[in-house]
């Protein structure tokens, strides 16, 4: 009983970080309907950049954040414009989902070169300080990440709801025609769209470096777990993805303290397994794909 | 769509079948062959994705898993002995089958799902057989890899039966491909690519076809794994499922042209060597990811139809034009002749 509410409350917080990357993937999908396969690539980059930041000049991950959150967002807004703007034809769908996985792979090429396929991590001096609060461990660096993850959601939640940006955004995602008709430059909110979303992946990549040893290779792992977190919420729904991830944060985490770590992935393909036989639009998917 | 079987299709394929025959018999260098080898193995593995993500517009990302497990039972049942060294060949079609068999669950499920969403579910289980192969250790050996026996094979022409098993691979994935544009199967796939919706509204059978194409495709690219097994001797969870054999197989599809026959087979007679070329130049450090990733990036932004279908658009536009010319002038020239009937 004590190793499953202790696997539970790890799973929780773990279960947050994985909503904040799967919120920026759902954001993108939402607004110019791209798989964007790039994702875990782009919190492995946030986490490579951290690591600069922490070991070269001391930065405290928790504080480099201020300072990724900036050059992801210029990268997530580079790609769309250079790489995803282009692309027109019946199949720019799976045109997109393909370019995402070549930045993907550049990405990984990049950071080999420049970091060498070792295995890192982040390890400030607090990474290993922990609680302990009747009787159930929970550790500094995680609890934080989980506070920061939401907060980082809240403000994205805002963003979209309370500004003209986001009013556009979710314009744009409803009805893009109309909402081009109505005067909303659709291709800067994609733009804007697609770096908010990678803006997500710098929050989420410090704590991932804090949290896991990591290599350019990790994106693999980081991106089968965001897409299955992805489609049980049902693509384009934010609330959906941090419901999804949540549940898959306390599965894996029981699986992993009841049977063993090596089989924890597995819960998460289980479970997109059985959204597909039993409701393939996910748990919150519209009818029509992609509201948000 | 009926495609016809010409004189000039016949001669074509004729060709380069046997250019592809005769290269070891004049004796080209050793990394000639070798390189062939992994050109044809491309081509047949780009073909027979063709047949689900080209044909039928269900573009699977997970198709080296079919890959991975066709090598894997090719390994796991001969670790032992292979005998003389070819019978090994003829058990082929057995796992061919059976992995085809095995596909249409998973097939069942993953098509329950279109276009993006597709795309995603099929990577995912590529994770799930990669996962598979590492951690079910007792099976496959885990991260250790699996063997296959050594054939008795004539060092000087070791290679040439894996090379001829992959030309044969090649060949019948072609021919289904070109069966498939012939018959009714392949009608039904391109009613299922271009609206799948109405074409289940008028009677097609989709879910029927899809399975056979999705059937057909992973059992042929479970055959090329096993010879992939048998020719490199010892695999890896890694390289036996990797998401770059995957990402090769719809590139080259892409570059040629999806849907059409040649072009998967031409996508790869370009990638492979250059491939190869920025696996040699750039040697172990990862900058070869990049160039890929770059040539990647320039193929779907500057020819996202493919090479065939580009040409052979542009050829129709140039003929509609000449065409137009000839009306006009004729035209023209009836306008001329109005107003002296006018005037008789």
């Amino acid at each position: 009983m004590h190793a499953l509410i202790q696997a539970i409350i790890l799973g929780i917080l773990t279960g947050g970080v994985y909503a904040l990357m799967a919120s920026g993937q759902t954001l993108i999908f939402g607004v110019m309907k791209v798989v964007n396969l790039a994702q875990g690539a782009l919190v492995v980059l946030g986490a490579y950049l951290t690591y600069s930041l922490f070991t070269s000049l001391g930065i405290d991950p928790f504080l480099s954040i201020l300072i990724t959150t900036p050059i992801l967002f210029a990268v997530g807004v580079g790609v769309q414009w250079v790489l995803l703007r282009p692309l027109h034809g019946d199949d720019i769908g799976q045109l997109s989902l393909l370019v995402t996985f070549a930045v993907a792979l550049g990405l990984e090429g990049a950071l080999s070169f420049v970091y060498g396929a070792t295995l890192t991590n982040v390890q400030p001096t607090y990474a290993n300080f922990s609680w302990t609060v009747l009787g159930y461990q929970i550790s500094l660096v995680r609890l934080v990440a989980f506070v920061l993850s939401l907060v980082m959601l809240g403000v994205l939640y805002l963003i979209l709801q309370r500004t003209k940006f986001g009013r556009s955004v979710r314009a744009t995602v409803q009805n893009p025609m109309s909402a081009q008709l109505l005067g909303v430059n659709s291709q800067r909110v994609s733009a804007l769209g697609f770096g908010l979303g990678a803006a997500t992946a710098a929050a989420a990549g410090s704590v991932f470096g804090m949290l896991n040893s990591f290599n350019p290779g990790s994106h693999y792992d980081l991106i089968s777990r965001l897409l299955t977190i992805v489609v049980l919420g049902g693509l384009g729904s934010i609330g959906g993805s941090v419901v999804a991830a949540l549940v898959m944060g306390v599965g894996s985490s029981v699986v992993s303290a009841l049977a063993s770590p090596i089989w924890s992935d597995f819960t998460f393909f289980i479970v997109l397994l059985l959204v597909l036989l039993i409701r393939p639009r996910g748990l919150f998917g519209a009818k029509t794909r992609g509201s948000l | 769509m009926k495609r016809m079987i010409t004189r000039a299709g016949l001669i074509r394929a004729g060709v380069f079948f046997a250019l592809l025959i005769i290269v070891p018999i004049l004796g080209g260098p050793v990394w000639l062959l070798n390189l062939l080898i992994f050109t044809v193995m491309y081509a047949a593995l780009s073909s027979s994705w063709n047949l689900l993500g080209g044909l039928a517009g269900y573009p699977s990302l997970g198709h080296v898993a079919f890959f991975g497990i066709g090598a894997y039972a090719f390994a796991l049942t001969f670790s032992g002995s292979v005998g003389d060294g070819y019978s090994p060949f003829l058990v082929l079609p057995v796992i061919g089958i059976a992995v085809g068999l095995l596909s249409l669950p998973i097939g069942w499920v993953s098509m329950r799902t279109r276009a993006d969403v597709f795309a995603i579910v099929t990577i995912t289980f590529l994770f799930i057989t990669q996962t598979l192969a590492f951690n079910l250790t007792k099976i496959t050996g885990g991260a250790q890899g699996a063997s296959v026996a050594a054939p008795p094979f004539d060092p000087a022409t070791y290679d040439w039966p894996f090379y001829y098993a992959m030309i044969v691979l090649l060949a019948i994935a072609m021919g289904i491909s070109f069966y498939f544009s012939r018959s009714k199967i392949g009608l039904s796939l391109s009613t299922v690519r271009a609206d799948e919706d109405k074409a289940h509204g008028v009677g097609v059978r989709v879910t029927a076809v899809k399975l056979i194409a999705f059937a057909v495709s992973a059992g042929m690219v479970a055959m090329v794994g096993g010879v992939w097994a048998y020719y490199i001797g010892f695999i890896y969870p890694q390289f036996a499922v990797d998401p770059l054999i995957t990402i090769g197989m719809v590139l080259m599809a892409f570059l040629g042209g999806r849907g059409t026959l040649w072009g998967p087979v031409l996508g790869s007679f370009i990638l492979v060597p250059a491939q190869q070329f920025f696996a040699q130049s750039f040697g172990a450090s990862q900058l070869y990811l990049l160039a890929y990733a770059a040539v990647f990036l320039v193929i779907m932004l500057f020819l996202p139809r493919g090479i065939l279908p580009s040409i052979s658009d542009r050829l129709r536009r140039r003929r509609a034009a000449a065409l137009g010319a000839a009306r006009d002038a004729e035209a023209h020239t009836a306008d001329a002749v109005t107003p002296e009937e006018v005037k008789a």
